[in-house]
C-alpha cells in the first residue's frame, strides 16, 4: 500500500479553472460543489483544520475514559455517560448524520493513533512506520460484522448507556482494537469493517446531503497513478464511489488529486436512494432491519412504562435477563428480516416480477433507510431531550466529586419537552415514512416495466413499523 | 397535479382536526397507590377519564424515590417507608409520562411510568396521517 505521505500534493488550480472544468464535464446538476466556495476551500484542502478537530475530539476523548473510571459510578452524574450517551450520541443522530453523513468519521479520534503508527508520523511522513499491512479476508467484509456488534452492545445496552465505567471499558476496548487492526490490517479496515457507530453511520449516510464525488469520469479514468486510491486512508477509489455509505469524508483525495477533480457536493437529500442495484448484498439489508429491530427495542426498554423489561435488560446475567436477550435476538434475527423477507417476497410474487429474492431483498432494504434514521431521531428525542439538563452539571462536576467549577452543577432547570415532544416525534416519524414511501415508489418505476404492487407489501411493512413506533413513543 | 394535492391536504385536515368521539363520564375522585423500587412504579400505568381529581399516594420501598408527571408540573418524594401524596385534577386529555426525580441508581433516567387521561387522540390523529401518507405516495404513483 502506498502511505499517504508518499503521495505528492497536487499543485495548486485557480477557481476559474476548475469551475470551467466542472461546468464542461456538467455531471452534477442541481449540487453546489463545496470546494468552490473560496473561503471554504482552503479549510478543506489543508490536513490542519481536521488535525486540530480531531486533536480536540481525542482529547474529549481521554478525559472521557478517564472519567467513567474514575469518577462517580454514578451515571447521570457522570461526564462519560452524559457526553457519550446523551450530547455525542444526540449529536450524531440530529446533527452529524442527517446533514453530514459519515462527517463524524472525518473527526472521530478512535482511529487516530492507529493512523499515525500506520503513517509513521502525524502530519509529515515518517522514516519508521508500523504495521503488517494484511488484507482484510473478503469473507469476512460488508456490514456482518458491524451488525453483530450493534446487536452485543443492544444486549448489554441497559448497562453500557447507564455504568460510567462499563462505558469506559467499551471505549477503551475500541481504541485498543482500532489500534491492534491498524497494525495487523491496511488502512482503516476497523472503521470499514469492524466499528459498530461506522455501520451505523455508514448506511445512514445514504440519506444525507453530501457526498464525495469525481468530477470528470474520464479525467479520473485517464489518470494512471491514481493518487487519490493511494492516498485514501479508506482504500476508496473515488471513481467507484456510487453512494455515500463507505466514503468517511476525510478529504484526502482531494489534497492528492493533481488533476483537481474531486467535488464535495451539497445536494438533495437521499439522492443515493431509489434505484434499482446489480446487488445481492444482503448484509446491508440485515444492517438496516437490525437499526429498525433495535430502535424498537431501545424504545421499549428506554422510555416505556414497564419496569420489568428494564430490570431484566440491566441485571446481565440473571434469568430475566436471559429471557431479554432471546427477545431481542428474536426481534432482531427472525422477526424483522422474517417479515421483510416475507413482504418482499409477496410484492415480487403479486407482481410476478422475474427478479429473484435476495436482489429483490438487496434492493429495496434503501426503502428501510430513511424509516430507520427518523425512527431514531425520534427516540432521541424522548431518550436525551428530557435529560438535557444533565449536561450543564456534568459540565461543572464532571466526575460527580462535588465541584461546582462553573456554577452549574446543581442546576435544577430541566426541560420541559412535554408539550412538544411528543408532536415533533409524531411530525419525524411521518417524515420518515413518507420519504421512504417515496423511496419504494421511485424504485418501483425504475426499470421498464414499472409495477406498483412490488413495493405495497414493503410499504405495509413501513407503516406496521412506525404505527409501532408511534405506540411505543407516544401511546 | 395541484388537484391531488389539494384533496390529500383537505384529508390531512380532517384527520388533525375532526373531533375524536369520546365516551361522556362524569368525574369523579380517583386514589392510586404506587410502590416505587428501583427503576419500577408498580402500578406503571394509571387509567384516568378527563376531570377526574386523581390522588396519587407514592410509598418508595428500598431508597428515595419521586415522581414527576410530564405536562402536568406536578412533583412529589417519598423516603422509603413513608407514603406521600399528590393530588390534581387531571384536566389535560392524553399520554403522559412520569417519572423519578430522586437519582435512585443507574437506570435512574429511565424510571418511567404513564399516565394516560381519556383518549389518546394525538396516537390516533398520528396513525390515520401514517395511513395516508402510504395512500398518498401509492397515489402519487400513477401519475
Amino acid at each position: 500500500m502506498t502511505r499517504l505521505q508518499e503521495v505528492v500534493w497536487k499543485p495548486k488550480t485557480s477557481l476559474v479553472d476548475r469551475e470551467l472544468a466542472g461546468l464542461q464535464a456538467g455531471v452534477y446538476p442541481g449540487r453546489i460543489d463545496l470546494v468552490r466556495i473560496p473561503w471554504l476551500r482552503p479549510i478543506l484542502e489543508s490536513r490542519w483544520p481536521q488535525f486540530l478537530l480531531r486533536a480536540l475530539t481525542l482529547a474529549g476523548f481521554v478525559f472521557i475514559i478517564t472519567a467513567g473510571l474514575f469518577g462517580s459510578r454514578v451515571g447521570s452524574h457522570n461526564f462519560a455517560i452524559i457526553f457519550v450517551w446523551i450530547a455525542w450520541w444526540t449529536a450524531l443522530k440530529l446533527v452529524f448524520i442527517p446533514l453530514g453523513g459519515r462527517s463524524w468519521c472525518s473527526v472521530c479520534p478512535i482511529p487516530l493513533p492507529g493512523d499515525w503508527l500506520q503513517q509513521g508520523g502525524i502530519l509529515e511522513k515518517g522514516r519508521r512506520r508500523f504495521g503488517l499491512n494484511l488484507r482484510w479476508p473478503k469473507r469476512l467484509k460488508g456490514y456482518w460484522i458491524q451488525s453483530s456488534g450493534f446487536l452485543l452492545i443492544g444486549l448489554f445496552s441497559a448497562l453500557t448507556l447507564t455504568d460510567p465505567r462499563l462505558t469506559a471499558w467499551v471505549l477503551l476496548g475500541l481504541f485498543a482494537l482500532a489500534i491492534g487492526m491498524s497494525l495487523v490490517f491496511e488502512r482503516r479496515t476497523f472503521c470499514s469493517h469492524v466499528c459498530p457507530i461506522g455501520g451505523f453511520s455508514g448506511i445512514y449516510a445514504k440519506t444525507a446531503p453530501v457526498e464525495l464525488r469525481v468530477v470528470d469520469h474520464g479525467i479520473c479514468a485517464a489518470h494512471s497513478k491514481k493518487t487519490c486510491y493511494q492516498g485514501c486512508p479508506w482504500g476508496l477509489y473515488p471513481l467507484a464511489l456510487r453512494d455515500s455509505a463507505q466514503c468517511g469524508l476525510c478529504m484526502e483525495c482531494l489534497r492528492t488529486c493533481p488533476k483537481d477533480n474531486i467535488a464535495v457536493n451539497l445536494g438533495p437529500f437521499g439522492s443515493d436512494l431509489g434505484t434499482t442495484r446489480q446487488t445481492n448484498r444482503l448484509d446491508e439489508a440485515f444492517l438496516a432491519l437490525v437499526m429498525l429491530g433495535s430502535a424498537l427495542a431501545f424504545s421499549a426498554v428506554f422510555t416505556g412504562p414497564w419496569g420489568s423489561l428494564k430490570s431484566a435488560a440491566f441485571t446481565i446475567g440473571s434469568p430475566a435477563w436471559l429471557l431479554y436477550v432471546l427477545g431481542f435476538l428474536a426481534l432482531n434475527l427472525l422477526m424483522m428480516p422474517g417479515s421483510f423477507t416475507l413482504a418482499v417476497w409477496a410484492g415480487q410474487k403479486w407482481s410476478g416480477k422475474p427478479l429473484r429474492l435476495r436482489r429483490a431483498i438487496a434492493n429495496q432494504a434503501q426503502v428501510l433507510l430513511p424509516l430507520g434514521l427518523f425512527a431514531w431521531i425520534a427516540f432521541t428525542i424522548s431518550f436525551a431531550f428530557p435529560k438535557l439538563n444533565y449536561v450543564l452539571s456534568v459540565l461543572s462536576d464532571p466526575l460527580g466529586w462535588g465541584w461546582n467549577l462553573i456554577g452549574t452543577a446543581h442546576t435544577a432547570w430541566s426541560p420541559d419537552v412535554s408539550g412538544f415532544s411528543p408532536i415533533l416525534q409524531v411530525a419525524i416519524l411521518l417524515v420518515g415514512l413518507l420519504w421512504s414511501a417515496r423511496v419504494a415508489v421511485r424504485m418501483s418505476r425504475d426499470g421498464n416495466n414499472p409495477d406498483l404492487r412490488q413495493i405495497i407489501p414493503v410499504l405495509a411493512f413501513c407503516l406496521v413499523f412506525s404505527l409501532a413506533m408511534l405506540w411505543l413513543l407516544i401511546g | 397535479m395541484g388537484w391531488r394535492w389539494i384533496v390529500l391536504a383537505g384529508l390531512a385536515l380532517v384527520i388533525l382536526l375532526i373531533p375524536v368521539p369520546t365516551k361522556a363520564s362524569t368525574p369523579i375522585e380517583r386514589t392510586f397507590h404506587i410502590e416505587a423500587s428501583r427503576f419500577r412504579y408498580n402500578p406503571a400505568v394509571l387509567t384516568v377519564n378527563p376531570g377526574d381529581r386523581v390522588t396519587i399516594e407514592l410509598t418508595a420501598t428500598d431508597a428515595v424515590h419521586g415522581v414527576s408527571i410530564d405536562g402536568y408540573n406536578l412533583e412529589t418524594t417519598s423516603d422509603p417507608g413513608q407514603t406521600a401524596r399528590l393530588t390534581f385534577v387531571a384536566d389535560r386529555q392524553g399520554s403522559f409520562r412520569f417519572r423519578c426525580t430522586v437519582t435512585c441508581g443507574n437506570m435512574h433516567p429511565f424510571m418511567i411510568g404513564k399516565l394516560q387521561v381519556g383518549q389518546n387522540t394525538l396516537l390516533i390523529r398520528a396513525a390515520g396521517l401514517a395511513l395516508l401518507a402510504i395512500i398518498a405516495s401509492v397515489w402519487g404513483f400513477r401519475r
